[in-house]
């Protein structure tokens, strides 16, 4: 990175910082570091044979899809997001995003590979190159990622792809999970989502950063630019999901998801939902897949015979040594 | 009168709630050097989760300072938890590492700035929770 006045090349100095979300960020991105050989993929061959022709036909191709998103993150979308960094530690957490990226891309092939045989794995990935929605995802990504786009825009057009796009996939091993099949699949994925949702929360965080140093009106307008990708890219999300779960039936358990994902995509960049709390009614087993061990006895929607009162009890100082 | 302390980092998502929930609240700043909320009543903590994929690091700095205070801790009546279910397990480990530390319930959980749902149910669930101990007293 260059010195904007003096052109001069500058190092990247960790310990001045000019915004302390990037070293938070990169130290959560350093410590999640993982490598699909972690997980132990060849504990699903039973339960791979278990799924019908069709089922796996559907795993194999959502798979792709996914794979295509990660390569496009990894080799366009964090490059092009590098270059309008503001901060040199900015560029930093953006080339591990890169990285990420690429390993996440890996990791399907190793589930390709543990798990299913090369025509079939061949096949898919003609599909993905021949499917109209997969390609036309992309396009309406890589259009925003283009030399000379706006780097706000930019910004919307990641975290919709971290946030949202990748949402129809990643459904599937979810519900295979919820029924215990894949669940090792399942758990690599889980990784997987887990660093989608740093990076849609940092570029997010990056995005709001931005709109502060422009005018309201160039406000206003991203916010437009905003709305209008996702209903374009919720277009097509809609149509490649029938495409691929109508099938199987789940369909309409699949666009609950993609309400749900799309709303939370849009609070990550600051902005209120798009869609109405009737069509994000997530069935609860995928939400369990999601977060799984996670569940604590939710006082509020608990039962009334079980309403007790907390009470404090005095702690030590030494209890609090988190 | 019983009230709310909440954090939020520059992200803002937990402040986006609590300003949805339109009751007043109190902040835990984000820089040291600015004075800590000093309740006099009891209160509810609204408390966001960065956990690694270890879970470390859950709880933020500020609100352990916080509630290292013993006048400050002896207050809470219970926890509200931000967090992503995107995180798995770590999902509001926040929320449930200080309710176990300070014995007092998890009163809800929500993703990110809540929707609309969340925060209906939320100011609902806390105007019954602060009416019940008037009738134990």
């Amino acid at each position: 990175m260059r010195d904007m006045v003096t052109g001069a090349a500058r190092a990247i100095n960790w310990n001045r910082l000019e915004d302390e979300k990037d070293l938070e960020v990169w130290n959560r991105l350093t410590v999640n570091f993982w490598l699909p050989e972690k997980v132990p993929l060849s504990n699903d061959v039973q339960s791979w044979a278990t799924l019908r022709p069709a089922e796996r036909e559907l795993t194999i191709r959502v798979f792709t899809g996914l794979t295509m998103l990660d390569t496009i993150q990894s080799s366009v979308g964090a490059p092009a997001l590098m270059a309008d960094a503001i901060t040199p530690h900015e560029e930093a957490v953006l080339s591990n995003i890169a990285f990420m990226e690429a390993v996440h891309a890996r990791s399907y092939s190793s589930i390709f590979s543990t798990l299913c045989l090369t025509p079939e794995v061949d096949d898919a990935f003609r599909w993905s190159e021949e499917n109209p929605h997969l390609q036309q995802k992309a396009r309406l990504i890589l259009q925003e990622y283009a030399a000379g786009a706006d780097p706000l825009k930019r910004k919307i057009a990641s975290v919709f792809l971290e946030s949202f796009m990748f949402y129809s996939g990643f459904y599937l091993p979810m519900y295979w999970s919820s029924r215990a099949k894949l669940t090792n699949t399942a758990d690599l994925i889980r990784l997987i989502i887990r660093d989608e949702a740093v990076h849609g929360y940092y570029v997010g965080y990056k995005f709001q950063r931005g709109l502060e140093r422009v005018s309201e009106a160039e406000r206003a307008a991203l916010k437009d630019f905003a709305f209008s990708l996702m209903f374009d890219l919720y277009e097509v999300e809609s149509r490649y999901t029938e495409q691929l779960y109508d099938g199987i039936g789940l369909t309409e358990d699949v666009k609950a998801f993609l309400h749900y994902n799309a709303n939370k995509a849009l609070q990550n960049l600051g902005y209120e939902a798009l869609f109405p709390p009737a069509a994000c009614e997530v069935n609860p087993a995928i939400l369990a897949a999601l977060s799984p061990d996670s569940e604590n006895h939710d006082f509020f929607s608990g039962s009334g015979s079980s309403y007790v009162i907390g009470k404090t009890v005095a702690t030590q100082d030494e209890d609090w040594d988190f | 009168m019983a009230g709310l302390v909440y954090f939020s980092s520059s992200s803002g998502n937990t402040a986006r709630f609590v300003q949805a929930l339109g009751l007043p609240a109190a902040r835990i700043p984000i820089r040291e050097a600015e004075p800590m909320p000093a309740p006099t009543a009891p209160y509810v903590l609204i408390c966001p989760t960065y956990a690694d994929g270890t879970g470390a690091g859950a709880v933020p700095k500020q609100v352990i300072r916080f509630l290292n205070d013993p006048a400050r801790r002896a207050l809470i009546r219970g926890v509200i938890g931000g967090g992503n279910r995107n995180f798995g397990p770590t999902y509001a480990l926040s929320a449930r590492i200080i309710a176990e530390k300070c014995r007092v319930p998890v009163l809800a959980t929500f993703e990110l700035a809540g929707t609309e749902t969340d925060i209906a149910r939320i100011r609902d669930g806390l105007t019954l929770f602060w009416r019940e101990p008037c009738l134990t007293p």
